[in-house]
């Protein structure tokens, strides 16, 4: 019995050995790196997108007017900063970027430039406010800063279609932004605001790609509720209309 | 006595802890991939009652000429703005309905329900219930073809659909010439309509591409959110005329298309460029913005029905 008992124990753990994942035993034999993001990615993000606005126009293509805030949950705290926005005053600040943060940067019209900075780093470039955007998968360090930043700190990971169906989502949840605007008129998001997206690919019937945006963002200071918007781009063939502006606190 | 051997041999301790500890590192990523991915969750459950989120203006219906968004055709613009809303309350025309395009355009939510065949279970199809003025949808998801194209068009289409890459994707087609929105902005019965439902926890964001060679220079493309409802919505009541000014033979409402006296109204309450809010295409893109970058000129401080209760736009004076 007791002979049997051991043998049977001596399996399991060859068992076990051989059943842990590829990138320990790698790691233990010099062997390659573990599956990255990049690696793993279900769909492909990269590339150059244009903005196609067919929705909420008239709020992202001209800065409304001063004071007006329809479809955003505005909470009483937001309406003193609403109807007091003052762009020059921005500007004098070095604040002009308060409406290119993570909270409202993908309304904003204009290009991404989506590219993995590292295996497991997804950079977005953004060429209306040349803003740059990293989204960290497992595994990575966190920002080294401890000063909120207009792009916040973004975790990354994939959400993935059960096999035998292929695709999927990447969703990412951002915080530790600075305060920013979710409008160019003033409507106001917190430092305590975090945004959540998931990006999904369709195909287009000319051939072409579509990537979708869908966003909410949460704000217990100067948001009732979430505010969802899920704003649209089109693959573009190349960088030819890159065309990177710095920020503007009017346009 | 099996129980007597566990206790009393310490190999067997080191059995159990090998044998749980070998299931707990054996576990990979759903799919092949990387640690902290995550299957998507609930994707496949789209059958429930969806709510309206309000949170984008995909509408543009406020006003009686409005073309925000839109890159329509000359053919196009000449036509809605010959539109005279007043139309639709003509009794013969009050039930009209608007078209499969009104599933996101219009203002309501979505109950979707699904059915299956009662032998093999498997979905024969998902159905979008009808409001007072929406024919609803059927989205046939068993493989059947898409009828002659010599078939009824319809104002709801006929859709077929087929789960991909996580998403339920359907295409309509044979939809009965109508209108692409409320304002008069024509669509064709050549237009045919692409959708993408995909589900991200409780939010549905339905993205609706209709093509027309007649009438649209671009897709019209839409992405609309919805979110999940506790309480099932119901939308059953039918449309029933009633008189509302027009007798029976009174001649349609129109207008010249160029002496339209609402042409000009968005231009001047939002101080925007004619050609944007007439549908031209090259204003959908971020170079118009700093095309006109110079010349625009900000509205006035809002001070009336300026936040989320309030109009979506502000109406005319009295």
């Amino acid at each position: 019995m007791r002979r049997s008992l051991v043998a049977l124990t001596a399996l399991v753990l060859v068992l076990f050995a051989a059943g842990r994942p590829a990138s320990v035993r790698a790691q233990r034999q010099g062997g390659p790196a573990p599956a990255s993001a990049r690696d793993t990615a279900p769909i492909d993000l990269t590339g150059y997108w244009v903005s196609y606005v067919t929705e909420n126009w008239r709020y992202r293509m001209v800065t409304p007017a001063k004071g007006e805030y329809r479809r955003i949950p505005a909470s009483p705290a937001a309406l003193p900063i609403i109807k007091t926005w003052d762009p020059a005053a921005d500007t004098r600040a070095g604040e002009q970027c308060k409406s290119y943060g993570a909270g409202g940067i993908m309304s904003v019209p204009g290009r991404l430039h989506i590219t993995w900075q590292d295996a497991n780093t997804l950079r977005i470039d953004t060429d209306a406010g040349t803003q740059t955007r990293l989204l960290r998968f497992a595994g990575q360090a966190p920002a080294s800063s401890t000063v909120p930043t207009w792009q916040g700190d973004s975790r990354a990971h994939w959400e993935r279609v059960p096999a035998p169906d292929r695709g999927g989502s990447l969703n990412v949840v951002t915080s530790h932004m600075r305060s920013g605007y979710l409008r160019k008129n003033g409507v106001p998001y917190s430092d305590r605001a975090t945004v959540s997206e998931h990006f999904d690919i369709a195909p287009l019937p000319d051939g072409g790609q579509l990537l979708l945006v869908m966003t909410t963002v949460d704000d217990p200071v100067y948001l009732n509720g979430p505010y969802i918007v899920s704003p649209h781009f089109k693959k573009e063939r190349d960088g030819s209309k890159w065309e990177p502006t710095p920020c503007s606190s009017t346009w | 006595m099996f129980i007597n051997v566990v206790v009393g041999r310490p190999a067997l301790g080191l059995l159990m802890a090998a044998l749980v500890g070998g299931v707990v590192f054996t576990q990979e990523p759903a799919g092949g991939g990387q640690a902290g991915d995550s299957a998507l969750p609930n994707q496949f459950e789209i059958a429930a009652s969806w709510a309206p989120l309000g949170t984008e203006d995909v509408q543009n219906d406020s006003v009686p000429v409005d073309y925000l968004g839109l890159a329509i055709t000359d053919e196009a613009r000449t036509r809605a703005l010959s539109y005279d809303e007043s139309q639709k309350s003509m009794m013969e025309r009050q039930c009209q309905g608007w078209g499969a395009a009104y599933a996101v355009l219009g203002p309501f939510g979505l109950k979707i329900s699904t059915q299956s065949d009662p032998a093999t279970r498997r979905v024969v199809s998902y159905t979008i219930d009808p409001w007072e003025d929406w024919a609803g949808m059927v989205i046939w998801m068993d493989d059947r073809p898409h009828p002659s194209e010599h078939a009824l068009h319809t104002q709801a289409g006929f859709t077929t659909g087929r789960w991909e890459g996580g998403a339920l994707a359907a295409h309509t087609t044979h939809v009965k010439a109508g209108f692409i929105r409320k304002t008069g902005v024509p669509l064709s019965d050549q237009a045919t309509i692409d959708w993408r439902f995909f589900r991200h926890g409780n939010v549905l964001t339905v993205l609706m591409v209709a093509r027309d060679p007649v009438y649209l220079e671009e897709p019209e493309i839409i992405s609309k959110g919805f979110r999940l409802s506790a309480a099932p919505l119901d939308y059953r009541d039918p449309c029933a005329p009633g008189f509302e000014g027009h007798e029976p033979g009174d001649s349609v409402p129109h207008f010249a298309p160029d002496q339209n006296p609402f042409v000009n109204e968005l231009v001047e309450l939002y101080h925007l460029p004619r050609e944007a809010v007439l549908g031209y295409r090259e204003t959908l893109y971020p170079e118009y913005r700093k095309k006109i970058k110079d010349s625009y000129v900000p509205p006035p401080p809002c001070t009336a029905d300026c936040g989320v209760a309030g109009n979506f736009v502000r109406r005319r004076g009295p």
